[in-house]
């Protein structure tokens, strides 16, 4: 059986750029239909760690499972939401196209995106209610309405396993609520959805399991079990008041 | 003095001269606004020597000047509107800028000494045929009078503005929160560069005064962090460019100025490659050493992190490293005897275990972490 | 119509001006990408450090044929190009640097080779130099058939990458993720463009290649917010600049061709940004004068309402004076007055007195609405 595979098997991931270490011997496994959420300080390797899954950055040392098979060959199971800010909003493209750029991976060389690929890019829109602006020039979007289209290119993709970078970053109410239905959805259709996050306080009404990180594992499980202030405070080091403030929250 | 000490001594002028600006241009990473500039100053050489009919006139500097900074108002105007990012905003500028000073010249002073090639390419070997006199009396060649005065004026500048530059160079933004007026400093900065870049064409030509600001500064970039130094460095390696560019030509025969961009620029790739601490050689032979260091630190830290956990059994094992760190099999035996050998862990059939030692230095390079 | 006839006729023309326009096109829509990448100064590089590469291969095989040549300079401008890449990757040096280094230290290296083989005995240098400047006058027909062989080559390699090319310049880590080989792709990009700056090198010339390469991309950029059209707009440009650069130097004495063509492009590029429609900062200029005039016709509108609702009707005249105050107008009021009352929003009753009409009471109501989320009352 398939399923008696975690969804996602990290072991032993080490990086290191030139001679110092971002991530020390990282171990991560997520059973299927988790939304798991990574939180750690900054520079603590999150964005890294993601990177170096998805093959972005050269490990060291470590290895990646998904579905118990190795990533490159699931590699189209997979997909990857990067950090809003990492492209250039001003590239003259259409909404539309952006998302149909998550399709690419499976026309392979050669074939251009026709009218099926549409309909798809369409529906992905539709998903996180963007289709009204599918025509639009990504440089006209908000903040919030670039990260949605970032996730319909994801969507699109129909991938088992997905990992975003910060989707939260920045973005609205609107927006928030708008990532938040998506994730419960996906959870819902079995998907694996790894997710880099920042804001504490959100981390136990959003998601079902969290890996607490700073260049190396402080701990992962469920939200219950792991998200607490004596982890959040060796993950975090000094800034207990702000810890414990957190913690004091999810108490209450 | 013998035209070939002259020859020598007027390269080594330039290139320091154009060495000191041009250790700001790389650190602020605006290295190709020296190649902007040298090309468009050109317009301004041009209408300069229409006013004045003469080459040697110092209004042919204030004419580089305005031009300089005219290109330096232009990109940034460019940039302001939001359409073109600063690299297409630079690389429309200059072109434009030296295409009117190419026409200007091949319209109006097709049969004066004032061809683009002398002003692209120089030729130092004439320099000391052209002489300074004040009074009938012989000063020197007159590029050395005037790139020597250039280089006071950058000298000085350097030196009373060296905390503000030093300032807006790492931190433009605190520089302006202080009032020195960061704006101000690059417009300063990139007018020197002009004036530097017309000294220097009639010498060196407009292209390469680009080899003598940029490589030097950033072969010493290689060498140290420090901006003392570095400057410093910058102009030892320029001079050295310089005298070396000067006996490469005479050997063989041919451009000073581009036997000098050609030396600073394997003076450069010597850096590159042999740069005590981030140098590319001495970066892989510390990586091979420190790799089986890491590998054992990792080894550890690997070991501990699993011990007495259930799953120790199947994680603890030789076989395993290779498969689930992905290391290969040597490299493995090599981290796990250098491991044994100091003490850290001791093998107990396939198992390998972590000896108290082992656990104290797994303990100690997590709390480096 | 002379110069219709001209281009028929006159075969120097027609083989500068179909050079430069095949040249145009080709540099035009690989511009595009470059521009994009933000690789817009890469281009000046690649030109610069070609230049070795024209003087090796003449040393080494004695022949000034032009495939020969641009294949020793695209070789040499492909090495600087791959050492700026690597440069910036494996050490602390910075891109600016790395293109200055290379840019400058392979053209001093060129230009040694060149003043040694002028010295050598053997010397026949003529039309090496010309790479310098660029001859375009110098332009014969195998030139240009080379010039169209090599452009066509490249356009159909764009077409076939189209979806590779466009995706590995908007975000090259999500392609990497599909799938997609980002370093071979890369290395087929920097080679077209490559490709693309050497073949123009004999028409323009080294200094202003880079010119050709980004100015009709950023013009273009202007008037398209579509990768497609952008690119079909550069070339367009690259091709209007290459026969207008080329007539028009052809009908004045002394007109050098490469910088013509330069300094067309450069005002196609300035017509571009102030009159492109949306981006055109003419057009911005009016978008903002318009938004700002509505809102000074709101703002007079609000008080006036504000004003009328402490009485017993809606339209209770008010001075002139009350609302320069109101609104901190200084002593603008009046001119938006006359505009509201041509808008027929307001009408005057007497020298100073205004009040709102019952339109001028509906919209008020609804900017009111709109601001402040509260219902006709404030």
């Amino acid at each position: 059986m398939k399923q008696e595979h975690p969804a996602i098997d990290v072991r032993d991931l080490t990086v290191a750029y030139r001679e110092k270490p971002v991530l020390w011997d990282v171990d991560l496994q997520v059973p299927s239909g988790v939304l798991l959420a990574i939180v750690g300080p900054n520079g603590a390797g999150k964005t890294t760690f993601i990177k170096a899954v998805l093959g972005l950055v050269h490990a060291a040392a470590g290895s990646v499972l998904i579905h118990g098979e190795a990533y490159s060959a699931k590699r189209k199971r997979v997909a990857y939401v990067p950090q809003r800010g990492s492209v250039d909003w001003d590239f003259p493209t259409s909404v539309l196209d952006v998302v149909m750029m998550g399709l690419y991976g499976q026309l392979g060389w050669l074939r251009r995106p026709g009218k099926t690929e549409k309909e798809k890019a369409l529906r992905a829109l539709a998903e996180v209610g963007m289709e009204e602006l599918a025509d639009r020039q990504i440089s006209q979007l908000s903040g919030g309405q670039q990260q949605r289209v970032f996730l319909a290119r994801a969507l699109v993709q129909q991938a088992e396993v997905y990992f975003m970078d910060e989707p939260f970053q920045g973005v609205d109410a609107t927006t928030e609520k708008a990532i938040v239905d998506l994730l419960r959805n996906l959870r819902e259709d079995g998907k694996t959805v790894v997710v880099v996050h920042h804001d504490l306080q959100t981390v136990p009404e959003y998601f079902d399991q969290v890996m607490l990180l700073n260049v190396r594992r402080i701990a992962s499980g469920l939200v219950e079990e792991v998200f607490t202030e004596e982890n959040l405070r060796t993950t975090y080091g000094g800034r207990v008041a702000f810890v414990s403030a957190v913690a004091a929250r999810k108490e209450s | 003095m013998s035209p070939s000490f002259e020859i020598q001594l007027i390269a080594i002028v330039v290139a320091v001269t154009c060495a000191l600006p041009g250790v700001f241009l790389v650190l602020q990473r605006m290295a190709m606004m020296s190649d902007a500039i040298s090309h468009a100053i050109l317009p301004g050489i041009v209408i300069a020597f229409f006013i004045t009919q003469d080459l040697s006139s110092p209004f042919m500097i204030v004419g580089a000047a305005a031009a300089g900074v005219l290109t330096v108002a232009l990109v940034e105007a460019l940039r302001k509107t939001g359409l073109l990012k600063e690299d297409a905003a630079i690389g429309i500028v200059f072109p434009a800028l030296f295409s009117v000073g190419v026409i200007l010249i091949a319209k109006y002073a097709g049969d004066v000494h004032l061809d683009v090639d002398a002003v692209l390419l120089g030729e130092l070997a004439f320099a000391p045929f052209d002489r300074f006199t004040v009074g009938g009396l012989d000063i020197g060649p007159r590029a050395l009078v005037v790139m020597s005065a250039i280089l006071v004026v950058n000298v000085v500048f350097i030196t009373v503005f060296f905390k503000e530059l030093k300032l807006t160079t790492f931190d433009a933004a605190l520089a302006g929160t202080l009032g020195f007026a960061p704006v101000l400093m690059h417009y300063v900065l990139m007018g020197l560069v002009s004036v530097t870049a017309v000294g220097a064409f009639d010498a060196v030509g407009s292209i390469l005064v680009v080899a003598l600001m940029v490589a030097p500064p950033a072969a010493a970039f290689m060498l140290t962090r420090r901006l003392k130094p570095m400057i410093l460095l910058s102009c030892a390696i320029g001079g050295q460019s310089a005298i070396g560019g000067y006996w490469m030509a005479r050997w063989l025969d041919a451009s000073i100025a581009g036997s000098m961009a050609t030396v600073s620029g394997l003076l450069f790739l010597t850096a590159v490659l042999l740069a005590p601490e981030r140098g590319l050689i001495s970066m892989a032979r510390r990586q091979r050493g420190q790799r089986v260091e890491f590998g054992s630190k990792m080894l550890v830290i690997h070991l501990y992190h699993h011990e007495g956990l259930p799953e120790a059994e199947k994680e603890c094992r030789l076989d395993h490293l290779e498969d689930h760190l992905r290391w290969e099999h040597a490299f493995a035996s090599r981290a796990v005897r250098s491991c044994k050998s100091q003490g850290w862990i001791r093998r107990e059939g396939e198992l390998l275990v972590l000896t108290s030692a082992g656990r104290d230095h797994a303990r100690e390079a997590l709390v480096e972490l | 119509m002379e110069l219709l006839q001209d281009m028929f006729t006159d075969y120097t023309l027609r083989t500068v001006a179909m050079g430069a326009a095949l040249l145009g096109i080709t540099a035009g829509s690989l511009g595009g990408f470059a521009l994009l990448r933000r690789q817009s100064l890469l281009g000046d590089a690649i030109s610069h450090a070609a230049l070795p590469g024209i003087a090796l291969a003449f040393l080494l095989t004695g022949s000034k044929a032009p495939l020969v040549l641009v294949t020793g300079a695209a070789l040499a401008g492909w090495l600087g190009a791959t050492l700026i890449s690597s440069l910036t990757r494996m050490t602390r040096i910075k891109y600016d640097s790395a293109l200055g280094i290379m840019l400058s230290v392979f053209f001093g290296f060129g230009l040694v080779l060149l003043t040694y083989i002028q010295k050598r005995p053997d010397a026949n240098q003529a039309g090496l130099e010309s790479y310098l400047f660029g001859q375009a006058a110098a332009l014969v027909q195998q030139d240009v058939f080379v010039i169209l062989g090599i452009g066509l080559l490249v356009m159909l390699l764009t077409l076939v990458f189209w979806k590779e090319f466009k995706l590995v310049s908007f975000d090259p880590d999500f392609a990497a993720t599909i799938g997609m080989p980002v370093r071979w792709v890369d290395h087929l990009l920097t080679g077209l463009f490559v490709v693309a700056i050497v073949i123009g090198l004999q028409t323009v010339g080294v200094v202003l290649m880079s010119a050709m390469i980004i100015a009709p991309a950023a013009a273009a950029r202007q008037w398209t917010d579509k990768l497609g059209s952008m690119i079909g707009i550069a070339a367009l440009f690259g091709a209007v600049s290459g026969v207008g650069g080329a007539v028009i130097s052809s009908r004045n004495a002394n007109l050098p061709t490469g910088p013509t063509i330069v300094l067309f492009v450069s005002l196609i590029v300035f017509a571009s940004l102030m009159l492109a429609p949306n981006r055109g900062l003419v057009f911005r200029r009016i978008r903002e004068w318009k938004a700002g005039k509505n809102l000074r016709v709101d703002a007079v509108l609000v008080d006036l309402y504000t004003l009328a609702s402490q009485h017993t009707s809606q339209e209770y005249p008010h001075s002139e004076r009350v609302l320069n105050v109101m609104s901190s107008m200084s002593g603008t009021a009046r001119r938006t007055l006359n505009l509201l009352s041509t808008l027929e929003l307001a009408r005057q009753i007497d020298q100073n007195q205004w009040a709102l009409t019952p339109t001028g009471v509906e919209r008020a109501e609804r900017v009111i609405k709109e601001r402040f989320g509260t219902e006709g009352t404030l």
